[in-house]
């Protein structure tokens, strides 16, 4: 029995740790600039956490195995613990674990504490049951988000953020339903929800943030890799929850620019 | 001579069925009652995942009489991804409120408390009585959803405003079903709050003579820890909950903020803000992870070394390390919050206390290693799932070190990896200490003993399903893999099916892994082997009264205590344990 069960603990053990390896099941690409960083922050966390994991199990299964009682005359060591072993497992523990922590700072500053650069692109991001809209100043990136009003937001009539569209400010925005960015050029997200909580999470670019109601958070990333993601929802925001998904295109600039223009003008 | 007891006044039971049974007083009987009750709830929490599982894996399955559950919700007997989300709201809620919160400390805890620390009953009783009746009438208006015409609410266990305060205008089953829960809950810590003030004023009040802080077995110090940390969050819970109804009923704007557009309706709400329900809510919500696994740990270190033969390693480091926990996990409820819009700042903060918890969860991990090093260890079903909780909540544990750095959290946050994490540590491992507490209590509970081949069946089928259910789940979180969605309407998904199907396939097995256990319980509760008087050969006071244990514990003489709790194999005693009642004088005991 404590063979057979040792044997258990030490295969879950091996094979968790081989099919972490392995990365068949693995993140998806990486498209963001910071996207190396968090990999090694990651690859970190998985190296010091993947030895404490093998570490317990084996000296579980090897305890299990080792010290079963066989009926034989052997005696329990009588010990109440050992103060010295307590102290060198607990400092190691919390430098290691605050140490490794404090490592992924400077990932966390730049995503968080920095805010977009001056030449980042503006978009802002509305989400709404269960779907998302996207806002651009302009086609050509001058102009601003012009006043929204809650009383005019009309999805079937084509004006889902409740813009005043007698004002000239308003008229240049550009509203979209596919979130358009340029690679390899910053983008500022500001995200901004009409009803519930919901999130915006692009997982190529290691990026998840809630969307709240009466509030606007920014948010940036810079995408290196021209294609389409998608983008989706994980926070639970009600019966449609599931179908909540938009998809971000990463274009060249050109690319970006004719799709934008093309957008304002079939809106 | 040393005093072997002390007389108090002795107290006959209740004669009549209802007072003795039902409406009782006697901590025996509301233990057992709790304890039955997060049985209850467990069943009908498991039958939802398996629910929800076919659902994961086999979105198109029909699953014959699911329309009886709800027409609207399984039309022609296939789930609709909605539906999913009120059982997964139902599912949640059952197992952290009613089964997790419920049978390691309201169950165990009664009935041994008293008796482990040589007390007639709680400091209570009435009180003790009156948080029973109130917390099954908590589960009863939680379950009342699944029969209104709208149905349970789908907000999850967590209820987030805006979606959980302006009613049915969010969707069906945020109306009535929701109002219902918010109700429930609010019950739930009123029958919480009561009892926690019983455990801490019967441990601090009512130890028998010899019984100090320091001799008191560790189940007992983390019963008394988690009373405290209880105490301390429902109250909270209590008071967003109150706010939450008024926001919902009264007109109030606590949560939810100005010019919401809803449905295509334009709410009268204004100034409220949804952060401040998420960290009251955390405020209780991360110590309720606590109070559901520090009693788990209690058990988990008294079996181990009761079953090892050895004194527990670093006795006072693992108090220490308990109310280390029990402190620490007041400070750390923003990592629910890292993406929450909360201040970035504050995320830093918040990560290094979090961080800082695994360090007395790694010494009591340490610890019960130690235990078992150089024991000679019994292993019995009870050892078997003590041994198997050290494993899941290592490696529930370890997934924690992602999740408290916010940048990993980014990616992580509101994926299956935050599903396997939760579920191994908070989850499987505390059910893993309640079936370790099972084995090792019935004789004591019920006069009898579980069979031990039917145990070490449940247990080698639980561990290796446990695995195989919530390891995969960390995989396809790491790809990405969204929670609380059911259809996969996205190519993304589509490729992780196949592991979808897998853990599906290994959770209905692992469930029926558990119908073993039901067999076991039930039937030898009537046929099981007539216990013996200390059958484990264990040191602590619940093994010196006769069984079933006399109305008033002792007969009217309560022990008089000499010994620390876990005095196993002490050299030059007499056997390989010395009770803690035992008046033998043995010198090498104060030397180690």
């Amino acid at each position: 029995m404590a063979l057979a069960l040792a044997i258990i603990v030490a295969l879950i053990t091996i094979v968790s740790v081989v099919l972490f390896h392995v990365h068949h099941w693995w993140l998806p690409e990486n498209i963001a600039r910071n996207g190396a960083a968090f990999h090694n922050q990651f690859m970190l966390t998985m190296a010091v956490t993947g030895l404490f994991f093998v570490a317990a199990q084996l000296s579980l299964a090897y305890f299990l195995w080792r010290y079963k009682d066989r009926g034989d005359a052997r005696k329990a060591r009588y010990t109440h613990g050992n103060n010295t072993l307590e102290k060198i497992w607990t400092s190691v523990g919390a430098v290691l674990f605050i140490g490794m922590n404090l490592l992924g700072y400077r990932l966390w500053a730049q995503a968080r504490f920095v805010g977009a650069s001056p030449g980042a692109l503006r978009i802002e991001v509305w989400a709404e049951q269960f779907q998302y809209w996207f806002r651009y100043a302009s086609p050509d990136g001058s102009g601003h988000f012009c006043e929204t009003n809650v009383h005019l937001m009309d999805d079937a009539t084509g004006n889902p953020l409740g813009m005043n569209l007698s004002n000239p400010a308003c008229q240049k925005n550009v509203v979209t339903d596919t979130l358009g960015v340029p690679v390899n050029r910053q983008v500022e997200l500001l995200l901004r929800s009409k009803d519930v909580i919901h999130s915006f999470f692009v997982r190529e670019l290691r990026l998840q943030q809630d969307i709240v109601p009466g509030m606007v958070i920014p948010i940036h990333f810079t995408a290196t890799k021209v294609g389409t993601y998608e983008i989706v929802c994980t926070q639970l925001c009600g019966l449609g929850h599931y179908k909540m998904r938009a998809f971000m295109k990463v274009m060249t600039e050109p690319d970006f620019e004719k799709w934008l223009k093309q957008q304002a003008a079939e809106q | 001579m040393a005093e072997l007891e002390a007389a108090v006044h002795h107290h006959e039971a209740p004669k009549g069925f209802i007072r003795r049974y039902v409406f009782s007083t006697d901590h025996k009987v509301i233990g057992k009652q709790y304890y039955f009750l997060a049985l209850f709830a467990v069943v009908i929490g498991m039958f939802l995942s398996w629910l929800m599982r076919m659902h994961l894996g086999y979105p198109n399955y029909k699953i014959p009489g699911l329309d009886l559950m709800s027409p609207t919700g399984a039309p022609g007997n296939v789930m609709t991804p909605e539906y999913y989300l009120s059982l997964m709201t139902m599912h949640g809620t059952i197992m952290i409120f009613f089964v997790l919160t419920t049978a390691p400390q309201s169950g165990f805890g009664n009935f041994f408390l008293p008796l482990q620390i040589g007390a007639e009953d709680m400091a209570f009783p009435r009180l003790n009585m009156l948080s029973f009746w109130v917390t099954f009438v908590a589960l009863m208006v939680l379950l009342a959803t699944f029969f209104i015409a709208d149905g349970p609410p789908i907000s999850g266990w967590t209820a987030y405003p805006p979606l959980s305060s302006i009613g049915s205008v969010a969707g069906p089953g945020e109306g009535l079903g929701q109002t219902l829960w918010v109700v429930s809950i609010a019950l739930f810590c009123v029958g919480a709050l009561l009892s926690a003030i019983n455990f801490i004023a019967t441990t601090l009040d009512l130890r028998t003579r010899g019984m100090n802080l320091m001799r008191m077995p560790l189940t007992c110090w983390a019963w008394l820890v988690t009373a405290i940390v209880g105490l301390l969050s429902f109250a909270v819970l209590f008071a967003a909950g109150v706010l939450l109804l008024l926001d919902r009923l009264g007109g109030t704007s606590f949560f939810t903020p100005a010019q919401l557009k809803v449905s295509g309706v334009v709410l009268q709400h204004a100034g409220g803000s949804p952060l401040l329900w998420q960290h009251l809510f955390w405020f209780f919500g991360h110590p309720e992870v606590y109070i559901a696994i520090l009693p788990g740990m209690g058990i988990t270190s008294h079996i181990l070394s009761t079953f090892s033969r050895k004194p527990v390693f670093g006795y006072r480091a693992m108090v220490y390390a308990l109310g280390a926990i029990g402190i620490l996990g007041f400070m750390v409820w923003g990592h629910h919050m890292f993406v929450s819009g909360m201040s970035p700042y504050s995320a830093f903060y918040f990560s290094i206390l979090t961080m800082a918890i695994g360090v007395p969860s790694a010494i009591k991990t340490f610890n019960w290693l130690g235990t078992m090093w150089g024991g000679k260890l019994r292993l019995t079903s009870a050892m078997l799932f003590a041994i198997g909780f050290v494993s899941m909540f290592v490696t529930g544990g370890l997934s924690g070190l992602f999740l408290a750095q916010p940048p990993l959290d980014a990616y992580l946050h509101g994926t299956y990896f935050v599903v396997a994490h939760f579920h191994m540590v908070m989850g499987v491992a505390a059910i893993f200490a309640m079936f370790a507490g099972t084995y090792f209590w019935f004789p004591k509970m019920f006069g009898r003993m579980m069979d031990e081949t039917l145990g070490k069946i449940h247990f080698v089928g639980s561990f290796v399903g446990a695995y195989l259910i919530f390891m995969p789940m960390h995989y396809i979180g790491i790809a990405g893999n969204v929670r609380r969605q059911s259809e996969f309407i996205d190519n993304f998904m589509q490729p992780l099916l196949p592991i979808h199907r897998f853990i599906t396939i290994a959770a209905l097995a692992t469930g029926a892994v558990q119908l073993i256990f039901l067999f076991n319980l039930f039937w030898s509760m009537f046929k099981g082997k007539k216990a013996e008087l200390n059958p484990w050969e264990a040191t602590s006071l619940e093994w010196t009264t006769p069984t079933p244990v006399p109305y008033d514990n002792f007969n009217g003489r309560l022990p008089v205590v000499h010994h620390g709790p876990y005095e196993y194999n002490v050299p030059g005693a007499a056997k390989d344990y010395i009770m803690q009642n035992s008046t033998e004088v043995v010198a090498a005991e104060a030397a180690g």
